[in-house]
């Protein structure tokens, strides 16, 4: 959805001469890809030329047909004239045929090798890149931009070497076959490319028009798909209807004025040539009655200005193909262009023991924003669980995303066993580090997949083991046991189900530190207290970092930490910080207020 | 979007082929994986569906049917005229060596000007037929957007369970948007191509018997080419469709779900994944790039092997005097025209397929019937509901036979505040539905005030029952609209109002623009906690007469759900409440508390009271207070 892109992509219309060199540069750096392909470029274009040639002698052989047999009687001459243009119509569809072939490989590998290098180079790019990038906007760049380049390279670049060249040679042709007539067809085909390149600036422009009003239709359209059940407990369809029903009509209207426009310029297309077809008639027919061209230069010369309505017609739809891929490769470049902050170390962390410690550690999102976290200082023996308790906001999840580096601290250092997490590569660092979010995220593969995702040599036994901890056995009994496919494509599971699949995910991961950002939080009572009876075994053997909202999740912790405007302001056992801090009563103790009061 | 999912009864040995896919696992027969049998009904329903939609349409059709036989019809005579020209016209010219001046000229003069009449005629249809026709499928596409769109908010929620919003939203955008692409590229393209074919074929007969019946010969040839060319198409149609969906659902998870991929190192692996279901798409490509690249040279092939065979045996004809030029002339011009078209079938074809794939979907769609129909018969239901409501006898079981309430007896009298207290799977959140109607009980009534909710129109059960979830979902616009959604006639007082009411307010004044703050993308700039006090606001401000209360409070961290909970014992003094909490703190405000199981009452009682009797929710009770010491 291009209007929502958070990054802008450097419009067509800007006439700055700085984005220029830059935007065609864009394209050109793609050539590495092509370079596999280079004999079958070279096949491409040289056959598209014997092609041009080709098809542009089957006319003059017409000519020589029609004025040598027909016209001076020379009956001879017609069966080799017939099978030279027998031979010359065939090769021209071996040649089409050949360059064709040879197109489908280069362009469908081209496309699939840029897209497979754009992913791993997604993937690589660190969260603060994800949050900004909406994955819609990363899906249309490996889509619809990776087509329109695809259609360029292969399609667009192609002609618009070949047409410009058959443009030179049928005029030159024209004017060498009857001077005045090849002056009129000339005089002709000036306003088609004018208009063509007007037409298509206008229509890029209504074109990106009809895109963006597709794209707050397409929002209101996910709006009213996702929250159709708040839609229905208010009983608002008439509501969610009459906003949709103004997007649809703002899109019909400007979708008309597209048709509008295009309807103009293909009839102006369609009657140029054929009033040129007029005179060159008229005067054709004169010349032939004043001797100066025989009739077969004329039929000759009818049929090669038809074989240019093509060539002059597609320049400006050519052009705008050209923009397009420039525009596209821009928007790529902006994915490829950015470096990945969040880099390997040199150092490997082998045996983690699991001693972490944040010293001085501040936080922000971006430079210019302000610290979200500052003056963290925890230090947690190996071994030893810390719960986070904090109110909403208060940053909890940001401070737990700090030690596999999802995010890199902007100040202090966090380390694990005394290495700086920076100094880790990140393999090695988030083989020791696991985590379970609060809102899991199963992606639509088999359980076991999902629950392997850190750990994918895990045995059975291990699975299952992983399982028991996190009250997760449910997943056997799926259709497919643990083959069943899980997520949006798959079995859709309950929101507790989905969390605890999550939490056997980073239990199996054996990490040294294990992260539970409130893992718990949509299981029942009684569930929730079996899980956290099988937790107590697997903390006691890790380092564990715990975001709790309740009392009983605290209890896990051998400490309590309480963050408060982003700075971690008491440290303690539960009933220290319950006893001495005013601030934590308020958070954990509420309930029991409330109750007896 | 599943067209790819394996069939339930595929084991993981059955495909050997399928190994490499293993990571994919196995899952439920799509709605779009289609045996035969439904196929053909949904074809039909297909066809009723553009049937429906042209109908009101049909004189403007008539219209541009008569508009492109004109247009098609000027355009034919061009070739025809020009041979008129080198016949009639010329001739007289060269005999008077006069040029325009001569008596001669009075011909060629004349088939110029029809020339260029018809020129002028061909642009003026052409433009009127581009124009109306181009309005006309912008209109068809606004009344199926319209339809589709609305009839999706009519269905049931169960309907959307299992459906899924992914596939709502890809009905909606991707399928109307190949529809539109049809109505713009294709209709126009397969017109001009058949009447193109068929008028070229009359007029090639009456020019010349002889020469006409040579060009002829080449549709038998047109024809295999053409129905290989569909088959083909078809096939690996289907597989670039199937690839694709994997490319993208792969795609989009992975860059949505990152922050599991990274920790997880999920990285190489879903690389290797990543290549695999990129080069099936690439090799679906590949298949289809090429059969173009045979089709489009063999319509080529056939064309200019009629044209040298018309050319060498016209010429023949021509040197024996059996022939005019003109006429052999008017037969190069009109094969030229006749075999370009041809040639422009292969690119709309795809097109046309996923169009018509796109309609099978709509269709599918638009014949689902909403489970929770609308009463034929509404029943008036008193301007001030005071929110009795009453379960009698009530069953229910879902569509997979599992029976949820075996029948189920509650009263609930007016005013009064209900906590549903039970494990997992006990029928609480059933309860909340049937009450809220997103289901209609499959066995006995459920009662608002004595008027069984089936006679309720949705309109007037919507006044006076609302449901409050864990599913706070923001809509885009500002915290304002999004409270305004509970009672879109609200003023600003009313919103501020409302949010003080549940201790809103403050956070809402620290935002940037306060009440007009923009919420971002599913509200993502608000806290879950802060989305759900918005959400709580919006409930107020619509003032039910019912409010359901579905783990609404879940979400939020304590010092927030004490304010709602204060917050609550004003707002649900005066109305009927259902409620339904994990935390005991939430249930312990209630008036009265059922304790489920299994779909029966095993208890009943007032809070206090049950404390005391020992049972299961004293019980929980004293686990409850347990974790908090």
């Amino acid at each position: 959805m291009p209007s929502e892109q958070p990054v802008q992509a450097p419009s067509i219309a800007a006439p700055s001469s700085r984005t220029t060199p830059r935007r065609s540069q864009n394209l050109w750096r793609l050539r590495p890809y092509l370079r596999p392909h280079k004999w079958r470029l070279l096949i491409m274009f040289s056959t598209a030329i014997l092609g041009v040639g080709v098809g542009l002698s089957v006319p003059l052989v017409t000519r020589a047909i029609i004025d040598g047999p027909v016209t001076r009687r020379e009956i001879d001459l017609l069966l080799p004239l017939g099978l030279l243009a027998l031979g010359l119509s065939i090769s021209e569809v071996l040649l089409v045929w050949v360059r064709r072939w040879a197109q489908s490989r280069a362009v469908s590998d081209l496309e699939a090798a840029l897209r497979n290098d754009l992913y791993i180079r997604l993937q690589a790019l660190p969260m603060e890149f994800h949050n900004r990038w909406q994955s819609g906007q990363l899906l249309s760049r490996v889509t619809a931009d990776l087509s329109t380049i695809r259609r360029f390279m292969g399609f667009g670049l192609l002609f618009l070497v070949i047409n410009i060249l058959q443009l030179v040679v049928v005029t030159v042709l024209l004017l060498r076959l009857y001077w005045p007539l090849g002056v009129v067809v000339l005089v002709a085909a000036a306003p088609i490319i004018v208009v063509s390149l007007q037409f298509e600036k206008k229509y890029l422009a209504i074109s990106r028009l009809v895109q963006d009003q597709q794209g707050d239709l397409a929002t209101r359209i996910e709006e009213s798909a996702v929250g159709f059940r708040v839609i229905k407990a208010f009983g608002r369809r008439e509501h969610v209807k009459q906003q949709f029903d103004d997007g649809a009509v703002k899109l019909y209207d400007t979708s008309v004025d597209k048709v509008r426009l295009s309807a103009r310029f293909w009839t102006f297309l369609g009657v140029i040539p054929n009033l040129t077809l007029v005179i060159v008639l008229l005067l054709g027919a004169l010349a032939v009655g004043r001797e100066a061209i025989t009739l077969g230069t004329l039929v000759a010369f009818i049929t090669l200005m038809l074989s240019l309505i093509w060539p002059v017609s597609s320049l400006g739809t050519i052009l705008a193909m050209a923009q397009e891929a420039m525009t596209s490769a821009d928007r790529i470049s902006e994915i490829l262009d950015t470096e990945s902050t969040i880099t390997d170390g040199p150092d490997e962390l082998v045996n983690p023991r699991g001693h972490l410690r944040f010293e001085n550690v501040s936080f922000r999102f971006s430079p210019d924003s302000a610290d979200v976290l500052h003056h963290i200082d925890l230090d947690l023996a190996p071994g030893t669980t810390l719960a986070l308790v904090g109110a909403t906001g208060s940053g909890k999840t940001t401070l737990t995303s700090l030690v596999p580096r999802l995010y890199d601290v902007t100040g202090g250092r966090i380390t694990i066993d005394g290495h700086d997490v920076r100094d880790l590569t990140t393999r090695s660092l988030r083989s020791a580090v696991a985590s379970a979010f609060d809102d899991p995220t199963l992606f639509s593969m088999s359980a076991r997949e999902n629950i392997t995702l850190g750990r994918p040599e895990a045995t059975e036994a291990d699975v299952q083991q992983a399982l028991e901890i996190a009250q997760a056995t449910f997943a056997n009994d799926l259709p497919w046991g643990l083959e069943t496919r899980v997520g949006e494509q798959g079995m859709s599971l309950s929101g507790g189900q989905r969390q605890r699949l999550a939490l056997a995910r980073a239990v199996l991961a054996r990490p040294s530190v294990l992260v539970l950002d409130d893992t718990l939080s949509a299981l029942d009572v009684h569930t929730e207290a079996l899980v956290e009876e099988a937790l107590r075994n697997v903390l006691a053997e890790t380092t564990g970092i715990v975001v709790a909202h309740r009392a009983s999740t605290v209890m896990l912790a051998d400490q309590v930490a309480l963050l408060e405007n982003g700075t971690i302001t008491a440290v303690g056992t539960h009933q220290e910080l319950l006893a001495t801090v005013p601030a934590y009563r308020q958070l954990l103790a509420a309930e029991e207020e409330e109750v007896h009061a | 979007m599943t067209t790819t999912q394996q069939t339930p009864h595929h084991s993981p040995d059955d495909e050997p082929e399928e190994q490499n896919d293993s990571w994919r696992g196995y899952a439920e027969e799509g709605n779009d994986e289609l045996s035969r049998a439904t196929t053909v009904r949904l074809q039909k329903h297909s066809r009723k569906l553009l049937g429906e939609l042209l109908r009101p349409y049909h004189k403007m059709i008539w219209l541009l049917v008569v508009i492109v036989l004109v247009e098609n019809g000027a355009r034919l005579a061009v070739p025809y005229l020009v041979s008129l020209g080198i016949d009639k016209g010329i001739p007289p010219i060269i005999a008077s060596k006069h040029g325009l001046a001569g008596e001669g000229s009075q011909t060629l003069v004349t088939v110029v000007l029809v020339v260029f009449a018809s020129a002028l005629i061909q642009a003026f249809a052409r433009q009127l037929f581009l124009m109306r026709s181009g309005r006309l499928g912008q209109t068809i596409l606004l009344g199926l957007r319209r339809r589709v769109f609305d009839h999706f908010q009519r269905l049931s929620p169960s309907f959307h369970d299992k459906y899924t919003s992914g596939r709502v939203i890809s009905r909606l955008t991707s399928d109307v948007d190949v529809i539109d692409e049809m109505l713009r590229t294709g209709f126009d393209g397969l017109v001009t191509a058949l009447l193109t074919l068929v008028g070229t074929a009359v007029l090639l007969l009456v020019l010349d018997l002889q020469l006409g019946l040579i060009a002829l010969l080449s549709f038998p040839a047109l024809f295999m080419i053409t129905r290989w060319f569909r088959r083909r198409s078809a096939i690996v149609y289907r597989r670039t469709r199937e690839a694709v969906v994997l490319v993208i659902v792969h795609f989009v998870e992975s860059m949505g779900g990152i922050r599991a991929v990274q920790a997880f190192r999920r990285e190489p692996r879903n690389e290797e994944i990543f290549y695999d279901v990129n080069d099936k798409y690439r090799e679906a490509n590949l298949e289809s790039f090429r059969i173009n690249a045979i089709f489009m040279p063999s319509i080529k092939g056939v064309g200019n092997i009629t044209i040298v065979a018309i050319l060498a045996y016209g010429g023949w004809q021509a040197y024996h005097g059996h022939v005019t030029v003109g006429v052999l002339t008017a037969f190069l011009l009109y094969l030229r025209q006749f075999f370009e078209p041809l040639q422009d079938i292969s690119q709309f074809y795809n097109t046309f397929l996923s169009a018509s794939a796109a309609l099978e979907k709509l269709s599918g769609v638009l014949n689902e019937k909403p489970d929770v129909a609308e009463p034929v018969k509404p029943a008036k239901p008193p301007a001030h509901t005071r929110g009795h409501l009453e379960l009698r006898d009530v069953q229910f079981q879902y569509v997979d036979g599992v029976r949820v309430l075996p029948g189920l007896q509650l009263d609930v009298p007016a005013g009064q505040t209900l906590a549903l207290v039970g494990t997992t799977g006990a029928g609480k959140t059933t309860i909340a539905k049937l009450v809220a109607r997103f289901y209609d009980p499959t066995g006995g009534h459920v009662l608002l005030d004595g008027i069984d909710l089936r006679d309720l129109t949705e309109d007037d059960l919507r006044d006076r029952v609302v449901m409050v979830t864990q599913e706070n979902f923001l809509f885009t616009g500002t915290v304002a609209d999004n409270i305004r959604f509970g009672k879109p006639t609200a003023t600003m007082d009313e919103i501020v109002d409302a949010a003080k009411v549940i201790g809103a307010h403050d956070f809402i004044m620290a935002l940037p623009d306060g009440y007009e703050t923009a919420v971002a993308k599913r509200g993502s700039r608000l806290s879950a906690g802060q989305r759900q006090l918005v959400a709580f606001a919006r409930a107020f401000l619509a003032d039910p007469a019912v409010l359901i209360l579905d783990e609404a409070t879940s979400s939020l961290d304590i010092p927030s759900e004490r304010l709602i909970q204060r917050a609550l014992r004003t707002i649900l003094d005066d109305r009927t409440a259902i409620v339904i909490a994990h935390r005991l703190s939430t249930v312990e405000t209630a008036d009265r508390v059922i304790v489920l199981e299994h779909g029966r009452i095993i208890e009943d009682g007032a809070p206090s009271t049950l404390i005391t009797t020992g049972g299961n929710y004293a019980g929980l009770h004293q686990a409850w207070e347990d974790s908090l010491a």
